[in-house]
């Protein structure tokens, strides 16, 4: 560990209904974790409140790392700021036409309204071409112009949006420079600044999107960072990106749309390191939520990355995130038997309000959780989350008999075992879709359930997919809060480039790599956390000419006392065969190379804490003493009851090693070990849950 | 397995393991399609999706399942491909396991010549189980144009080259022969080899994961989840269709003309639903044309699946859904045409078949139908030489606006119902091609008005910036009827196509058709796309949505008046 880390690093993740906070005091070798409600519709409330029930004096504290949706939600509930566009001439409607998709394939209904309405959007005379020429030097008199509409018109933050930017940011720099000089506020964004990338849709989208979020993120995140320093914080103030790596908080107010998927990208963050602690670099990551299924794959203790998300139909954000495949089926999704005797999942979901029927709630359709219930999976009299008293498993079992027994002509218990085969097979489905169809053999994987109900669903996992075991945190309900600790600090960069191989300016190349890695460096140096070490990685996306998708190509680039040493022609080629024939199999002869953009991530590995400080104390002294479970009750797998041991989850030591069935528990989750299956403790406090190996 | 029929659902699968199997087969073809959007050279695959992927019943070749992501109108047409191959195999009897079929002809297969189709048996334990197939749309395949949309072709010869149903591998063995007679053929070779590679690679990964499936379940478990789910999705068409009144209504709309001679041609259509039954009945439509707007009888069956799939969107890709729907189709009409009568333009016919579909399912039902959408997909090549002697060739579809609904306005700038392309951006054409758009913008007063209005068309505007100029072809629709209005709601804006010439804008002679348009340097084609038909009666339309579209440019303030009379003055926006 570092001199620096002597403080208390705080790791803070506010979700929908919680908000975790997750403490590591590395001097006293100690972790806690507090569990608060979210505060609408300032969250900061909460925030300060999480922090307060485990620190009293904020000054002993060096870092905190906030993992926020802040920016998610104001997208989803479209609550940014009023947003204005200035934009070349004859283009002001491309955020309105999209790339001409529809929301749904069939049926044809639904309409689009951007986030900036068409009378923010104004168009002034400039043009680009897709060389770079200028054909049309940009009239600034018409970029002030259209500042003071915009302004007059209510408009808080503003996007310069201009044709072929990406290709020569001229005009786009002059026009900023002229509207910073008039605008009120720091929210100005540029295209050619937040994404200098070929694409305009994706391009004005991501920028337009960055302003519209700019004013609410900003103010936000400010709003924390003063309560933090009034309370006599004096530490340095982190957010986490969608891609995993975290960025000073100035970046994130400047950069407010790379945080679109922060709280997910640190659980699968926090997943990663968790497994490979214990010795798993392969890992399928599963998030239950009320309303979905969130898997991510970890392979070779790396995250899948995607290069773009659409938040909603049509709110394209082009920023690398962590790839996460969601599908409609978490524990409040709707259980229901269409016209042709076919039992269904979701999409319809419960949420959490009104919730499963068991809530009692006002909802009498029957969800993924009310099945669980009336299984006994899920323990009626102590609910977790501890929002409500007792579960009504009753009116469980008579709205599966009505919904879904009575017109498959199933019992109760039947039917409630059909939905979880059904829910299961489909949450099966994603972890095929990011597996096996990237090419990725689900046996090699380890499972790792979190969020509160995807560890009674494990077993299920296990047996569908043919993946050897899962690993079930020992804190999984705090996951996303525990990854902001661990996330290394990592700035992207993307350039387009858009040449063939054999045209290529290798010295061209060579000073946008050493942009990208000055400023990735100086983001580095600014920050006051030390770090382990630094890298530099570098990627081109390549194709062969007339071939739209591209392949990945990661490059060997020395880069020697900060200076970068671009790579040749033939070394650009080598690594294109190499990388495209492992997509495809084979090579095109005589396929001409091309060269469309330039990826560079610079990351500061930040020191990691030895998880083994949340282990359990003791350890199992080899079967003299086993351990007891406080109560057992009866649960329903396959076509009977088995009499099912309940464990205190927390208070198991080390080398425990559990036979299924029998539930583990604590506060905010659930393990289920299926009859079959064994959960041994590790020395982490992990449950490993694997087949029993003499089970046949 | 056993041939599809009528009777009853029989129990013969739990629904429980009959649910998860549904998931994993179509989970299989859409694995297929994903393998072919990634690896197509062509942006009309790579990007458009103008491909599909399925699995086809061993005897009859019906729809068995079929992936979720390729092009809508392919869902029921692929069927007629792979009865094609069992027709042919049939004759010359030498089906073997490994066996791959080719082909394009569209008077047997559907569609048109571009799409090139691939057949696979697939055999378990020595016996065939059932067909995988793979259709993609290839860039280039001879003909007289470059990309295939002739407007002009009076015979399939001048489309492009035609190729029956043949095997391409024979037990597991390419035949190169074939490969060279197909690669001799196009303008593109190497986007054509790569399409090739593409859709052989999903086949195979087909064959696998089929392989997986029956090992896991085993093949009378399989068989008996395909028969199954025929009867499920016939009984859930039967039971939508109990669900609306009985009737006949009748609907009829027109093309502008064949692209040869300057006449209208009409849909003419008349729907009935009787109980659990429902039949389209096209009788008293055009005869065949001599233009390139014919469609063959396969893809007239397939689009009216399309369009019963658009007003029942949760019906599952299944072939029995059509078993209680009669589809009648008059001899020699330019729905049934006969080789070799030229169909390169099938889209335009058969996106006026969904709109007469839809214009007759509203007097039924008006709240289960949008009104029709822009109806035409605008094929724009524009193509020349570079100074180096490069010849370039720029292909692609243009968007428009959906129609209103019951729900609420139509969607600006969408896709065209039989497909889900996206287009290509702006700056990656401008990147490949020597031209720039002057425009690329939403097309004011394009939208037909109602209580919920139709979405607005677009207008694109190109400028060719090469030297020595270029050719410029359209392969378009709407010129001279516009898309409609249901449930009182109006009609939207036409298609206009212009060019720029020495002596200013000009208008082509057949409207929405014209090849081989001389572009100099500096000139531009400009295409104002339509709107979407509006949804019921203009009086209800909220003042104040009137005032917003007013306020945003959407629709003008005279057009407003001209529509709704002038008391949205009065509303603040």
């Amino acid at each position: 560990m570092t001199e620096l880390m002597t403080g208390r690093m705080i790791g803070v993740d506010v979700g929908g209904t919680f908000t975790d906070v997750f403490v590591l005091d590395e001097v006293r070798g100690r972790a806690s974790v507090a569990k608060v409600p979210t505060t609408r519709p300032d969250q900061s409330g909460g925030f300060l409140n999480g922090i307060g029930r485990e620190v009293d004096d904020l000054s002993s504290i060096s870092v905190v790392v906030h993992g926020t949706t802040a920016g998610t939600n104001a997208l989803l509930e479209r609550k940014g700021a009023k947003t204005g566009v200035i934009c070349t001439e004859g283009l002001r409607d491309v955020l309105e036409m999209r790339r001409r998709d529809r929301p749904r394939t069939w049926g044809l209904r639904g309409d689009f309204e951007p986030v900036v309405d068409r009378r923010n959007r104004l168009e002034v005379p400039e043009r680009i071409l897709a060389d770079g020429t200028i054909r049309t030097t940009v009239d600034l008199d018409a970029v002030r112009n259209a500042a003071k509409i915009l302004l007059d018109q209510g408009c808080e933050a503003v996007a310069v949006l201009f044709a072929n930017a990406y290709a020569n940011t001229e005009n786009e720099d002059q026009a900023v420079a002229a509207l910073r000089a008039v605008w009120p506020n720091d929210h100005v964004s540029a295209s050619s600044e937040i994404l200098p990338e070929i694409r305009e849709f994706e391009r004005f989208s991501t920028t337009a999107l960055n302003a519209y979020l700019q004013p609410e993120v900003s103010g936000y995140l400010g709003r924390l960072e003063r309560a933090l320093v009034d309370g006599g914080f004096d530490g340095e103030f982190m957010i986490v990106q969608s891609n995993g790596g975290v960025m000073a908080v100035e970046t994130a107010c400047r950069l407010p749309v790379r945080t679109a998927l922060s709280g997910p990208a640190a659980g699968v963050i926090a997943a990663g390191y968790i497994a490979q602690s214990a010795g798993f670099d392969n890992v399928i990551t599963g998030d239950m939520g009320g309303t979905s299924f969130d898997v991510s794959l970890i392979a070779e203790g790396q995250s899948m990355l995607s290069p773009q998300t659409a938040i909603d139909f049509g709110m394209v954000v082009r920023t690398p995130m962590i790839e996460i495949t969601t599908i409609g089926a978490g524990g409040g999704s709707i259980a229901w038997v269409d016209k042709g005797s076919l039992l269904n999942i979701g999409p319809e979901s419960a949420g959490s309000d009104p919730g499963p029927v068991a809530y009692g709630l006002g909802n009498d359709r029957p969800t993924v959780t009310d099945a669980n219930i009336v299984l006994g999976r899920i323990d009626p009299d102590n609910p977790i989350g501890g929002a409500l008293e007792r579960l009504d498993v009753e009116a469980a079992s008579a709205a599966i008999d009505k919904q879904v027994a009575e017109p498959l002509g199933l019992t109760t218990l039947e039917a409630a075992e059909a939905i979880l085969r059904v829910a299961n097979s489909r949450m099966a489905g994603a972890i095929r879709l990011v597996s096996i169809e990237r090419g990725f053999d689900p046996k090699r994987f380890a499972f790792m359930p979190f969020g509160g109900g995807g560890a009674l669903h494990a077993g299920a996992m296990l047996a569908e997919v043919g993946i050897a075991r899962a690993i079930v945190p020992r804190y999984p309900g705090v996951t996303s809060a525990m990854g902001c600790v661990i996330a290394d600090m990592r700035q992207d960069f993307v350039q387009t480039i858009n040449t063939l191989v054999d045209q290529l300016d290798e010295k061209a190349l060579g000073r946008f790599m050493q942009d990208h890695v000055n400023d990735g460096m100086a983001l580095l140096d600014a920050a006051r956390t030390r770090f382990e070490a630094r890298a530099i990685d570098f990627v081109l996306d390549m194709a062969y000419i007339g071939q739209t998708h591209t392949v990945s190509v990661p490059l060997t680039v020395t880069v020697e006392g900060g200076e970068v040493t671009p790579p040749s022609q033939s070394e650009i080629c080598e690594a294109f065969d190499q990388a495209y024939e492992a997509d495809f199999g084979r090579l095109l002869p005589n396929g001409v190379r091309r060269i469309l953009n330039l990826r560079s991530s610079v990351t500061g590995r930040r020191p990691k804490f030895d998880l083994t400080t949340l282990a359990p104390e003791q350890t199992a002294s080899g079967g003299e003493q086993p351990v007891k479970p406080y109560t057992a009750r009866r649960v329903h797998f396959g076509t009977d009851w088995y009499d099912t041991a309940i464990y205190d989850r927390l208070s198991l030591p080390i080398g425990t090693v559990i036979p299924g069935p029998a539930i583990l528990t604590q506060p905010d989750t659930t393990v289920l070990i299926e009859p079959g299956l064994e959960g041994r403790v590790d020395r982490f406090g992990n449950t490993i849950i694997e087949p029993v190996e003499d089970a046949t | 397995m056993t041939s599809p029929s009528t009777d009853p659902i029989t129990p013969s699968i739990d629904p429980i393991t009959l649910s998860v199997l549904a998931g994993r087969m179509e989970q299989i073809a859409d694995e297929m399609d994903a393998t072919l959007f990634r690896a197509a050279f062509n942006p009309i695959i790579a990007e458009a999706h103008d491909a599909s992927h399925g699995l086809y019943h061993a005897d009859s070749g019906d729809t068995l399942v079929q992936g979720k992501s390729g092009l809508p109108i392919f869902v029921g047409v692929m069927a007629f491909a792979v009865k094609a191959v069992i027709e042919k195999a049939a004759r010359d009897g030498d089906l073997e396991d490994g066996d791959i079929y080719i082909f394009n002809d569209a008077h047997i297969g559907g569609t048109h010549l571009s799409d090139m189709r691939l057949v696979r048996p697939y055999f378990r334990d020595g016996k065939l189980f059932c067909y995988l197939a793979s259709v993609g749309h290839w860039h280039d395949v001879g003909g007289a144009v470059p990309g295939n949309y002739n407007p002009a072709a009076t015979d399939v010869f001048q489309e492009a080259f035609n190729l029956p149903p043949v095997k391409l591998v024979r037990q597991g063995v390419l035949n190169q022969d074939i490969v060279d007679i197909l690669l001799r053929n196009t303008r593109l070779p190497q986007s054509a080899m790569g399409d090739l590679n593409g859709q052989l690679g999903a086949l195979d990964l087909g064959i696998k994961r089929m392989d997986e499936l029956l090992d896991e379940y085993g093949s009378d478990t399989i068989s008996a989840a395909l028969e199954v789910l025929g009867h499920r999705a016939e009984a859930l068409m039967r039971s939508e269709l109990s669900d609306l009144p009985d009737g006949r209504w009748e609907a009829e709309d027109y093309l502008d003309n064949d692209g040869v001679s300057d006449s209208p041609l009409t849909i003419r259509l008349s729907l009935e639903i009787k109980g659990d039954q429902m039949s389209l009945d096209f009788t008293g439509s055009s005869p065949q044309c001599a233009g390139p707007v014919n469609i063959a009888l396969p893809t007239t069956v397939a689009t009216a699946y399309v369009a019963i799939k658009h007003v029942f969107p949760a019906l599952p890709a299944n072939a029995g859904v059509m078993r209680p729907i009669t589809v009648k189709v008059p001899e020699n009409s330019l729905l049934s045409a006969e080789f070799p009568a030229p169909t390169g333009g099938y889209t335009e016919t058969i996106l006026r078949m969904i709109d007469v579909v839809f214009s007759a399912f509203a007097q039924a039902a008006p709240d289960r139908v949008v009104a029709n959408a822009y109806g035409t997909i605008n094929a724009l090549s524009i193509a020349g030489k570079r100074s180096n002697g490069q010849p370039w060739v720029m292909f692609s579809f243009y968007g428009g606006g959906h129609g209103a609904s019951n729900e609420g306005d139509g969607l600006n700038h969408g896709n065209a119902p039989i497909s889900t392309a996206t287009i290509p951006p702006m700056e990656i054409l401008e990147a490949a091609y020597p031209v720039m758009f002057r425009q690329w913008a939403l097309r004011p007063d394009s939208a037909g008005g109602g209580q919920y209005r139709g979405g607005l068309g677009a207008i694109y505007e190109i400028e060719v910036l090469e030297e020595n100029g270029a050719e410029a072809f359209l392969f378009g629709e709407r010129g001279r009827f516009p898309p409609k209005g249901i449930a009182g709601g109006q009609d939207a804006a036409m298609n206009v196509f212009t060019y720029e010439q020495e002596d200013g804008w000009q208008v082509p002679p057949l409207a929405s058709k014209m090849r081989g348009i001389r572009l100099a340097q500096g000139q531009a084609v400009r295409l104002e796309t339509p709107g979407g038909g509006g949804y019921g009666l203009e009086a209800v339309r909220q003042p104040a949505g009137i005032a917003r579209d007013v306020a945003r440019g959407l629709v003008s303030s005279e057009e407003a008046d001209r529509i709704y009379g002038t008391t949205w003055r009065e509303v603040q926006p």
